[in-house]
């Protein structure tokens, strides 16, 4: 049963005793969690839990930290996402990632969505555009820019930067995304544009996001994880996190009683 | 930003103490005050001399070199080739030189500088190797001109026996403003914002790539900014070429890199110092500054529009 | 199959065909380039050490150490005091004019002068260094030392005092630039605090700001005497070539740097006992303002901290 190869179809992820230290600080505890294919996972807890620590591992940009190290497994359909044998290049065009603070790059609009599939090798300019307007129409953002698509991206506000980012995300067709706090930095209007954005790629894409505020994700997720300290306390169906929870540690989080 | 946050951990009280300490009593005194008051204004007006002083000191010094050249600064002056009878004398074979010195000094730098500003801020672990380059670098940059004018004259002059060639004398010069080159590029890519850096890696961008679609075009104005301003320097130094050996007097214009030739400063220094005896030489290299200086007000004022256009954008 | 699984398809084929190659060429190329910019230091060091050994294998250094500078006479003698007394009395002119005008300059800049005028005035300052050396030496030959003359009749029409000046002149916006950095970079409640107790303007800045900014104040000071050290064309042009000991600021003498220019483009022959003295100058040139550099970067490390 335990040969390391998940069987089910339906899992992305197989978190399995996960470890992961900054120097000697250690962030994330014996982790064990699975993702499931084509949901919404909220992550949530207080600040400095671990949850975009967390996150980060799943494409291995917390390599990026030097001091950070990690043990245990993270299986990406079955396979040892810190294997050898795997390149980031690669589990990255797999995985896209949003950030919390919108990061257009300073080019045009267009360029920003087809930067993946550029360096990815795509050349052909009709391609592309096609691939640019799939990409702005998922993100909900084409209706708003397919006339000024040679414009610089910092002309948009806020929520179309961080719509052009989930744009720029979608180009490359990944299987997952991965979002941290993607609305935090925006206002509600935006932020509830994002919310439907998130539920209409749940068809398309798996989608992972971490959130401080429990109502988004009683609205918007299947199953939520909660962390506290670096330990997942609890993972669960949303419905039952929110009305059920087993641990009392997740009773006074989302009760508002510390946090 | 940094010193703010360190500054931010001292007790403020404790900071507010010692500046009490620092200040006169406050006895209500009004004549005291008046006194106060009054060298505070009467000394503001000692300091703006000093500023105003250099702003004279500037003005003088373009007005008597305009001066000079007037009458002697023509078309004529410009196309003319060298010669020891000053009404014939002119400063083509200079402006090629200068041109040539260029021609050589900005791919080297460039290359050499920006290559070594992408290793330190990009690659180079942060530690002791990054240190010891940075080191040694900024040490570099403070190095007297006519030093490098030894190593040229060493290295390039006779180890690879170039003479006091273009060649050598754009090499000499190229190590004379690498590290400014350096610095301003490193600078620029130290401003480039992480989330750009990250935003590309999170796309499946390796290392390479994201240096060259993200990173360094963000960074082309200041590094287009820092080698301006490095050209500019070179471009007037006199020292090092001087060391290398240049003839005083180049009739023939270069056509190749391994020819002997003359540049702008070269040609001022030698008119001078021969003012003496042909006082005329005075006026022609007057004419040959005015020509130097317009190149570097063009120059210089490139780097500022280049600044100030693509300043902060995030 | 739709569109969306062919652009999956299609990228995942190019990622895993992608060998990166490039990706890992590349930081060796630029390491390799930094090596080269490094090599530029370690190539001064090392020409200059070869051939001062050579100097200092031929001559004794009792000579060295003397007060006669004759390198091209019949019987050369390489007394290197007399380009020291140079170096120091035009040094010591440089800073008499850059230091005292620099520093008010850098405090009216950043203590009194108004946003509006700052726009102006930084500039010109920026304008003032940018002016190549060899044009600040015709400006003290053709007119400084004309003008002094007129003052002091027994000026010579080479002598230290006006490349000094000069050389001064060249230095103010160093000194001012620097200065002001350090001023301004001292935090503005300290600023506040005081000038809300009621003192003036110049009291904060004799009392608070410059005490905050000395070091840095130094440094700028310290880097100010390496440039004049270290400045070439100005003494070249205007200080003429007498090797003679002295102090007399008023009489032609030689510098460092100037002895060095005068040799090379004068006809020293290679392999000479004059020609090696080059780079004996040189070795001692580079030392010093070494030496200096180091020293300013300890200062300014020092004032670093103390915020
Ligand atoms: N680069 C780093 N170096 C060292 N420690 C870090 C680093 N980044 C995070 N940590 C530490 O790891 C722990 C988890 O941080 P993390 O950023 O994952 O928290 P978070 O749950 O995302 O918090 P928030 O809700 O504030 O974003 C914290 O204790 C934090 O101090
Ligand atoms: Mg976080």
């Amino acid at each position: 049963m335990t040969n390391g190869i998940s069987k089910n179809e339906n899992i992305v992820y197989d978190v399995k005793g996960l470890n992961l230290w900054y120097g000697e600080d250690q962030a994330l505890k014996d982790i064990n969690l699975e993702i499931e294919k084509n949901k919404v996972t909220a992550i949530i807890g207080p600040s400095g839990c671990g949850k975009s620590t967390f996150i980060k591992t799943m494409n291995r940009m917390i390599e990026n930290i030097p001091i950070v190290r990690t043990t245990g497994k993270i299986l990406y359909h079955g396979q040892d996402i810190f294997d050898k044998s795997v390149r980031v290049e690669e589990l990255r065009t797999k995985v896209g990632m949003v950030f919390q603070k919108p990061n257009p790059f300073p080019k045009s609009i267009f360029e920003n969505v087809v930067y993946g599939p550029r360096i990815h090798g795509i050349k052909d300019k009709a391609l592309l555009m096609e691939i640019a307007e799939t990409s702005l129409k998922s993100a909900a953002l084409w209706d708003e820019v397919k006339d000024r698509l040679n414009d610089n991206a910092y002309g948009l506000s806020g929520g179309q930067q961080q719509r052009l980012c989930i744009a720029r995300c979608l180009a490359v067709q990944p299987d997952v995304i991965l979002m941290d706090e993607p609305t935090s930095a925006l206002d509600p209007i935006a932020t509830f544009k994002i919310e439907e954005l998130i539920d209409s790629l749940k068809k398309d894409y798996t989608i992972s996001i971490v959130t401080h505020s429990m109502q988004q994700a009683a609205r918007i997720s299947d199953k939520t994880a909660f962390f506290l300290m670096g330990e997942l306390i609890e993972f669960d169906k949303t419905s039952v996190i929110f009305s059920n929870p087993a641990d009392k540690r997740t009773e006074d989080y989302i009760t508002g009683r510390f946090g | 930003m940094n010193q703010e946050t360190n500054y931010a951990r001292k007790d403020s009280r404790m900071m507010m103490k010692d500046i009490n300490q620092k200040l006169p009593d406050f006895k209500v005194n009004s004549e005291r005050i008046a006194r106060r008051v009054k060298l505070n204004n009467f000394l503001k007006h000692v300091f703006s001399m000093s500023t105003l002083f250099a702003i004279i000191v500037l003005a003088v010094l373009l007005y008597r070199i305009g001066a000079d050249s007037l009458g002697w600064l023509n078309l004529g002056f410009l196309s003319r080739n060298l010669s020891i009878f000053p009404e014939k004398a002119g400063i083509y074979g200079a402006i090629i030189g200068s041109v040539y010195l260029m021609l050589i000094v900005i791919p080297v730098t460039t290359i050499l500088g920006v290559s070594t500003a992408i290793y330190l801020e990009e690659y180079a672990a942060k530690g002791k190797v990054q240190d010891f380059i940075k080191i040694n670098i900024s040490n570099l940059a403070s190095v007297p001109s006519v030093i490098f004018g030894l190593l040229g004259l060493t290295v390039f002059g006779r180890i690879l026996n170039l003479g006091s060639s273009i060649l050598a004398g754009g090499l000499t010069m190229s190590l004379l403003v690498l590290p400014i080159v350096v610095v301003a590029s490193q600078e620029a890519i130290r401003a480039v914002p992480g989330f750009l850096r990250e935003a590309s890696y999170a796309m499946g961008a390796d290392k390479w790539t994201t240096v060259r679609k993200v990173v360094l075009p963000v960074a082309l104005p200041g590094i287009l900014t820092g080698s301006i301003l490095a050209m500019s320097r070179a471009i007037g130094e006199t020292a090092p070429l001087v060391v290398l050996g240049i003839p005083t007097l180049i009739l023939k214009i270069p056509s190749t890199i391994m020819d002997d030739f003359t540049a702008l400063p070269i040609q001022i220094y030698y008119w001078t110092l021969d003012t003496v005896l042909t006082p005329e030489y005075a006026n022609l290299a007057a004419a040959t500054i005015v020509v130097l200086l317009v190149v570097l007000f063009v120059m210089n004022s490139a780097a500022i529009i280049i600044r100030n256009k693509f300043q902060k954008r995030f | 199959m739709d569109d969306k699984t062919k652009i999956r398809q299609l990228i995942q084929e190019n990622v895993s065909k992608k060998k990166n190659t490039t990706d890992k060429i590349m930081p060796r190329f630029f390491l390799l380039m930094a090596f080269v910019s490094v090599a530029a230091t370690f190539g001064i060091v090392a020409t200059l050490i070869t051939d001062a050994a050579k100097f200092f294998s031929q001559v004794p250094i009792s000579e060295v150490f003397s007060t006669k500078l004759a390198p091209l006479n019949a019987n050369p003698s390489f007394g290197i005091l007399p380009l020291i007394t140079g170096t120091i009395m035009t040094t010591v002119i440089a800073m008499l004019v850059a230091v005292p005008i620099g520093l008010t300059a850098a405090i009216f800049l950043s203590q009194f002068a108004s946003d509006k005028m700052r726009k102006i005035l930084k500039p010109i300052m920026e304008v003032l260094a940018g002016i190549p050396t060899i044009v600040y030496g015709f400006f003290a030959y053709s007119f400084v030392t004309p003008m002094l003359m007129k003052i002091i009749p027994s000026l010579g029409a080479k002598n230290a005092l006006s490349p000094g000046i000069v050389m001064g002149i060249m230095i103010i916006p160093l000194v001012a630039s620097l200065s002001e950095d350090a001023m301004n970079s001292v935090p503005d409640i300290m600023r506040e605090g005081a000038l809300g107790l009621g003192s003036t303007k110049l009291e904060v800045t004799f009392k608070v700001v410059i005490p905050a900014a000395i070091s840095g104040i130094m440094a700028s000071i310290v880097l100010a005497v390496s440039r004049a050290i270290g400045e070439t064309m100005i003494v070249t042009i205007a200080s003429g070539s007498s090797k003679a000991f002295t102090l007399d600021i008023t009489q032609s003498m030689q510098t460092m740097t100037a002895y060095i220019v005068e040799f090379t483009s004068g006809d020293a022959a290679s392999g000479t006992t004059g020609y090696y003295s080059l780079y004996a100058v040189g070795l001692l040139l580079f030392v010093f303002t070494m030496g200096i550099n180091l020293i300013a970067q300890h200062i300014s490390k020092k004032y670093r901290e103390e915020y």
